[in-house]
């Protein structure tokens, strides 16, 4: 119900105008004070935006707009070259491709370890769940610092290190993260839909894999995404657990591009690399922002 | 009646029978749904957890065996390693000044949005936009925004004919440069509150109006109580991520200039990592993990005070 208030922008409350009132009471104070509402947002949205315009438009610099003082916005000419060459000068292709090996898998493992395990702890009720589901939350709490050092030294073991085992394998067990948002979800569908599958002697699993699931794929979704992007703006685990550069994330990647472009036009190429990192996750956002407005919106509500 | 009894009896008892073997069914099929979970758990959590306690009365380098010492890393950090001192200090300042700092951007963010505007998705959209941002590429960018001459708010300063801000070299500006960023970040925190805004009952507003209050009045008395739960979970996540915080420090400062921004997790890092003191650094993982808990308990036990749960009942 909320969630669709948020996504389908209805009129909200109006804490300056206060009553709905008629357009009698639409004096000038209300005008104006509508007037002052738009240009804080205006400047504030330009202030969030600024430096991500600021990355895009170095990207298109030459050497000399870069160092000119007062800064140069809009650079002329614009140089467009600047892409290509980055792509040229470091195989970023690779690099892109190396964060899919991983991220695309653990989403996957993501998707459906979350989903079992929420479905165990809000589908059927049984002695322990709710302790058990506790102490799944208070995991949450656990520092990664704690498990990392063990974790590193067990992969070094298993032999590990420099693959995307260490950085896949895991998320085919769950995240209590995920495991919560869906639960969640799964709290909102009407019990009886479910009730009736059982009377009518399906499996628990059926009823998780034909009931739930496919009225579930708007959290999935979520979920993959939430995903998806933290693979991708993954810094520290890569960090651990990869030191080949042809095995580098684009994360791992760009750090490194800082001592690769030292000399002619360093600033635009390391923004236009930025702006290629920053791309895809904006896409992304554009594509599905209503799921992930729903999804984090989600994520407050307090089971 | 005799007979009847008897049959009630034992009516009731194939019931129970019934409903215990139901419950063992439950019981089998709801451990097996959540068994990748619990799996997960026990071997990336219980066992690391439990293996790190043990590392941090070690030393171990990885390549030897550990070696217990007791005690002696806990009270060399206590005592001995300034640099520890350093950066648990750092870290609190993060905590102290930057989590607040990022509640209230959020909440004024959230507040605005939640006007009756136009284009509320395109501002919205403006806001929340940096905090998925990967992290390496806003450190790209705000080396760039912050870099001392050239960089967006310098080049605009030196311009106007102020002198130039040092803003990541200079160790009394580095830790807000970084708080600034934080701040810049928020809109996850923004979405949950936008959210909260918009569960509040209208009618509270209403009443207020009646009872003569204004819109400052309005916002501190209905609009902020009833957001305390939302408030409250921001507080709690921010608290404990911030308490991690590493990979904009480690790319933007790597922990200087003069250990300003030399952060809990960066110094554990270098421990851990570059001097191969694993079990050194496996205390200070376990100090931070009783940091983080201690800390947990004391915002969650003053929310009690603070936080209003509507009419249910909590």
């Amino acid at each position: 119900m909320r969630v669709q208030q948020l996504l389908s922008d209805e009129r909200p409350v109006d804490i300056l105008r206060g009553k709905a009132g008629s357009v009698n009471n639409l004096a000038i104070g209300d005008w104006l004070r509508r007037l002052f509402l738009y240009v804080v947002l205006v400047v504030l949205s330009f202030a969030f935006a600024l430096p991500l315009l600021w990355m895009i438009s170095t990207s298109l610099k030459t050497d000399p707009q870069v160092y000119h003082i007062p800064p140069i916005w809009v650079p002329n000419p614009i140089r467009l070259m600047n892409y290509p060459e980055v792509l040229t000068q470091v195989p970023f292709g690779l690099y892109f491709l190396n964060t899919l090996r991983y991220a695309l898998p653990s989403v996957v493992g993501v998707l459906l370890s979350s989903s079992l395990a929420a479905y165990g702890f809000a589908g059927i009720r049984w002695r322990g769940r709710d302790a058990l589901f506790f102490i799944a939350i208070c995991t949450m709490m656990v520092p990664f610092q704690v498990v990392m050092i063990p974790l590193y030294i067990t992969f070094k073991h298993l032999g590990w290190l420099n693959s995307y085992k260490p950085l896949v394998i895991p998320a085919f067990f769950g995240f209590p993260y995920y495991i919560f948002l869906t639960r969640q979800f799964f709290l909102t569908i009407p019990s009886e839909l479910s009730d009736a599958a059982w009377v009518d002697g399906c499996s628990p699993f059926m009823v998780y894999w034909r009931i739930l699931l496919p009225l579930s794929r708007s959290v999935l979704v979520v979920v993959g995404l939430f995903e998806f992007m933290a693979a991708w703006n993954n810094y520290l685990g890569p960090l651990i657990y990869l030191n080949r550069d042809e095995l580098y994330p684009v994360a791992l990647a760009l750090r490194m591009m800082r001592s690769t472009f030292v000399e002619k036009l360093a600033w635009p190429y390391l923004m236009a690399a930025s702006t290629m990192v920053v791309l895809p996750v904006i896409l992304i956002f554009v594509i599905a922002q209503g799921f992930l407005v729903e999804g984090i919106a989600l994520t407050g509500i307090k089971g | 009646m005799r007979i009847l009894d008897s049959t009630a009896v034992k009516r009731q008892a194939i019931r129970s029978g019934r409903t215990r073997r139901q419950e063992i069914r439950n019981l089998t099929a709801g451990l097996l749904f959540v068994s990748p979970w619990l799996i997960g758990f026990l071997l990336w959590t219980i066992y690391p957890v439990l293996a790190s306690f043990y590392y941090g009365f070690t030393r171990y380098d990885v390549v030897r065996s550990p070696y217990f010492v007791g005690l002696t890393n806990y009270t060399d950090l206590v005592v001995k390693d300034t640099s520890f001192h350093i950066a648990l200090g750092n870290t609190l300042y993060l905590v102290i000044i930057g989590v607040p700092a990022g509640v209230v951007v959020a909440f004024l963010l959230a507040s605005i949005l939640n006007n009756n505007i136009k284009f509320r998705p395109a501002f919205r959209a403006m806001f929340f936009l940096p905090s998925i941002v990967p992290a390496v590429a806003s450190a790209e960018v705000w080396r760039w925004v912050y870099n001392p001459r050239y960089g967006l708010i310098n080049s605009i300063v030196t311009s106007v004919g102020f002198r130039a801000i040092p803003w990541l070299s200079s160790p009394a500006l580095a830790k807000p440069s970084l708080i600034i960023i934080n701040c810049w970040a928020q809109g996850t925190a923004m979405l949950i509150f936008l959210a909260a805004l918009q569960d509040v009952p209208r009618s509270l507003y209403d009443a207020s109006l009646v009872d003569g209050a204004n819109a400052l009045q309005r916002f501190w008395h209905v609009t902020i109580p009833m957001c305390t739960p939302a408030i409250l979970f921001v507080t709690l996540t921010s608290l404990i991520g911030t308490f991690q915080y590493f990979t904009l420090g480690w790319l933007l400062t790597e922990g200087g200039p003069k250990q300003a921004t030399e952060f809990y997790s960066i110094y554990l890092y270098r421990n851990a990592f570059q001097y191969f003191k694993m079990g050194y650094a496996s205390a200070m993982a376990w100090i931070l993990f009783i940091v983080i808990v201690v800390f947990t308990v004391i915002v969650f036990r003053s929310s009690a005070r603070w936080v209003y749960y509507g009419g249910e009942a909590q």
